[in-house]
């Protein structure tokens, strides 16, 4: 950080300070969440680096992960709630450890999206937006993830993997299998 | 399993992707000429550095084209003013913001520091959409190795001025490359649209005056200040000058990112450097500048790349994503795909979008499911009418635009589904695998 002092903004509608800091059931990501704030000119702007902080914690945006949240940034849990449920990649629900993603946008579809995601499908015996039923791979669609040019196109735990093929569903089903088992943090 | 990339070696005249190779290094960067401009910019009156960008014409490469130096001539004089860096790039179509970031992220870290010292920016966000991640480790690695060199987190040299640049990650919505919706989300709010004014230069992050500009606009900077601004705009037309990155997608033999002066065509684009159409396959349309843009038949291909051709030929340049649409796609699949993309998107927060969008999605559904009656086409049509133009942001102009062209140019097919009772491409489109036909209709098809 810079030496300088940086000017600070005032919160616009936040209550700074109005939450007792000290009653988090998880110092390590408090602090974390901290070191997030300074690097903004006010607490507010950290909130979504926080709940990716606690989403990789908690494995989702689970109330107790909400609540750390609000406790670390000083905003009240319905705020950062409210924030979490507007953004695709914070989950409201549980989800498996890894997490495959199809992109089923224009460029895409006309490259064979529809065909990768029934691979998938198939594979894991699952459909869109569901998980296996030991908690392991969740798979969803999802759109355009700027990789247009090199479709079809899966996200395998926010890596990219291009001109994915349905007849490499089977090899990336297993490969994930064959990870340890993490609870948290999608793989990474 | 993921396939090497192979990138097309840098023409003359390219300004962006003017190297050889997967990534540029600092050292790369450094040996190619790279940081000098910064420091001949910090010999320069900040009214030098905005009377170069005027020079060069340079317009936005956003999307809105707006032009760049005279943007930055708007931003309100009270400090603390703020640089923000839109890298949300997620118009379905575009991936050249992203292949910037990944291959020269010196080139815009460069081009962040020149214009975070032209405004005397407080701090410098770059908002990357949460969905690149390998492209945001990239970008924190070069500005540490910024940091290292010096420019970043201490005065630049022979001035008391001390950038700092913060890679701000989003997380995962399309409205937040909005410039308003990408404040709130940036300010902590959820990325919903305000109304204009006040506008970002007056008050934007943390309701002060904000210079906001895309990844290549601002990726351009140095080249601007090495070359000049007269220059740099001796190549072009008469309202649209330099080169500009195209994102080609779609069944071409040689789909990528292709920076090309603005006096080219998109027969040049399409046909010359990205091979032409894969397979043998026959072009239907193809998509301008993004999904949101209205489409534009084959006779069209020697239309310009240029601002003002794209839209005189009835579309617009948009975000410079370039969809090649092969003559198997039904349009009504295709549109319904648009459609559900911004019905996905929407904010929510004006009535318009938030209601007409999901009306002109469900009618796309029925006309394409064979359940839609007659009237109901240009009962999508008068809903688009009632979309375009009335909304918060352009988000619903996205919908409606496009999904008229569709109707516009392809209406038979829009016909033949309501006249058969199901689409007539059957399995043969390539979006039929999402929108698969009942088995129930399957009968109906003739073998
Ligand atoms: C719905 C919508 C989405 C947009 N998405 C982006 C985007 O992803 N990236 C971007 O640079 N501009 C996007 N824009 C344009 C920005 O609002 C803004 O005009 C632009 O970032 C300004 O930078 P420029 O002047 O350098 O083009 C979008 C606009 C709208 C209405
Ligand atoms: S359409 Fe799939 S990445 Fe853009």
């Amino acid at each position: 950080m810079s030496e300088r002092q940086r000017p600070t903004v005032p919160l616009q509608g936040g209550g700074e300070g109005r939450l007792a800091p000290g009653t988090t059931q998880n110092p390590d990501l408090y602090e974390r969440i901290q070191v997030e704030i300074a690097k903004y000119p006010n607490r507010r702007s950290a909130i979504i680096n926080a709940l990716r902080l606690a989403q990789e914690e908690y494995g989702w945006c689970s109330p107790e992960a909400i609540g750390e949240v609000s406790r670390a940034i000083d905003l009240s849990p319905a705020t950062c709630q409210a924030v979490a449920s507007f953004y695709d990649m914070f989950f409201l629900q549980p989800v498996g450890t890894h997490i495959v993603e199809v992109c089923t946008n224009v460029s895409c579809a006309l490259m064979g999206a529809g065909e990768v995601l029934g691979a998938l499908e198939d594979e894991l015996g699952i459909r869109d937006k569901e998980t296996t039923p030991d908690g392991l791979i969740t798979l969803r669609t999802v759109e355009c993830m700027g990789a247009c040019g090199w479709a079809p196109m899966v996200v395998v735990n926010e890596r990219y993997q291009e001109h994915f093929q349905p007849e490499d569903a089977r090899a990336l089903v297993a490969d994930l299998r064959s990870r340890p088992r993490t609870t948290h943090g999608h793989g990474h | 399993m993921p396939r090497a990339h192979t990138y097309p070696d840098p023409k003359p005249g390219d300004v962006i992707l003017d190297f050889v190779g997967e990534r540029r290094t600092i050292a790369d960067y450094e040996a190619a000429g790279g940081y000098r401009q910064l420091e001949r910019a910090l010999g320069m009156s900040d009214k030098d550095i905005v009377d170069a960008l005027q020079a060069s014409n340079l317009r936005g490469r956003g999307g809105a084209g707006f032009p760049t130096g005279r943007k930055a001539s708007f931003l309100a004089p009270p400090h603390p003013r703020y640089l923000v860096i839109n890298a949300d790039e997620s118009e379905p179509g575009t991936f050249k913001d992203r292949e910037i970031m990944l291959r020269n992220p010196h080139a815009l870290i460069e081009g962040v520091l020149i214009m975070s010292w032209a405004i005397r920016a407080a701090q410098a966000f770059i908002y990357i959409r949460g969905e690149y991640f390998t492209e945001y480790e990239v970008l924190v690695d070069a500005v540490a190795e910024a940091r290292e060199r010096g420019w970043v987190n201490r005065p630049l040299p022979g001035t008391d001025y001390t950038p700092d640049i913060v890679v701000h990650r989003g997380a995962g919505a399309y409205i937040c490359g909005e410039e308003t919706a990408l404040l709130a989300s940036l300010n902590g709010f959820r990325g919903q649209p305000t109304a204009k004014p006040p506008f970002p230069a007056v008050a934007g992050a943390y309701m002060r005056p904000t210079l906001l500009n895309n990844v290549e606009t601002i990726a351009t900077v140095p080249a601007i200040l090495a070359m000049g601004g007269e220059a740099y705009a001796a190549v072009g037309t008469e309202q649209s000058k330099g080169t500009r990155v195209f994102s080609l997608s779609g069944p071409v033999q040689r789909p990528g990112n292709y920076e090309m002066p603005l006096t080219g065509t998109f027969r040049e684009l399409i046909e010359g450097l990205g091979g032409g159409m894969a397979d043998g396959r026959a072009m239907k349309c193809f998509i301008p500048g993004g999904s949101s843009t209205p489409a534009l038949l084959p006779e069209q291909l020697d239309t310009g790349l240029a601002f003002e051709a794209v839209q005189a030929a009835g579309s617009m340049a948009g975000s410079g994503a370039v969809i090649v649409v092969d003559d198997r796609t039904c349009m009504v699949q295709f549109g319904l795909r648009v459609a559900e993309f911004y019905r996905h998107e929407s904010c929510g927060k004006c009535t318009p979008c938030r209601e007409g969008v999901p009306w002109i999605t469900s009618l796309l559904r029925r006309i394409e499911g064979g359940e839609a009656k007659d009237y109901e086409i240009d009962l999508l049509l008068n809903v688009c009418d009632r979309v375009e133009g009335k909304c918060l942001c352009p988000l619903g102009d996205a919908c409606a635009m496009p999904v008229r062209s569709y109707v516009k140019l392809f209406r038979e097919e829009f016909e033949a589904h309501v006249r058969l009772g199901h689409c007539p491409y059957h399995d043969m489109s390539p979006l039929s695998s999402l929108y698969p036909m009942p088995k129930s209709l399957l009968p109906l098809v003739p073998a």
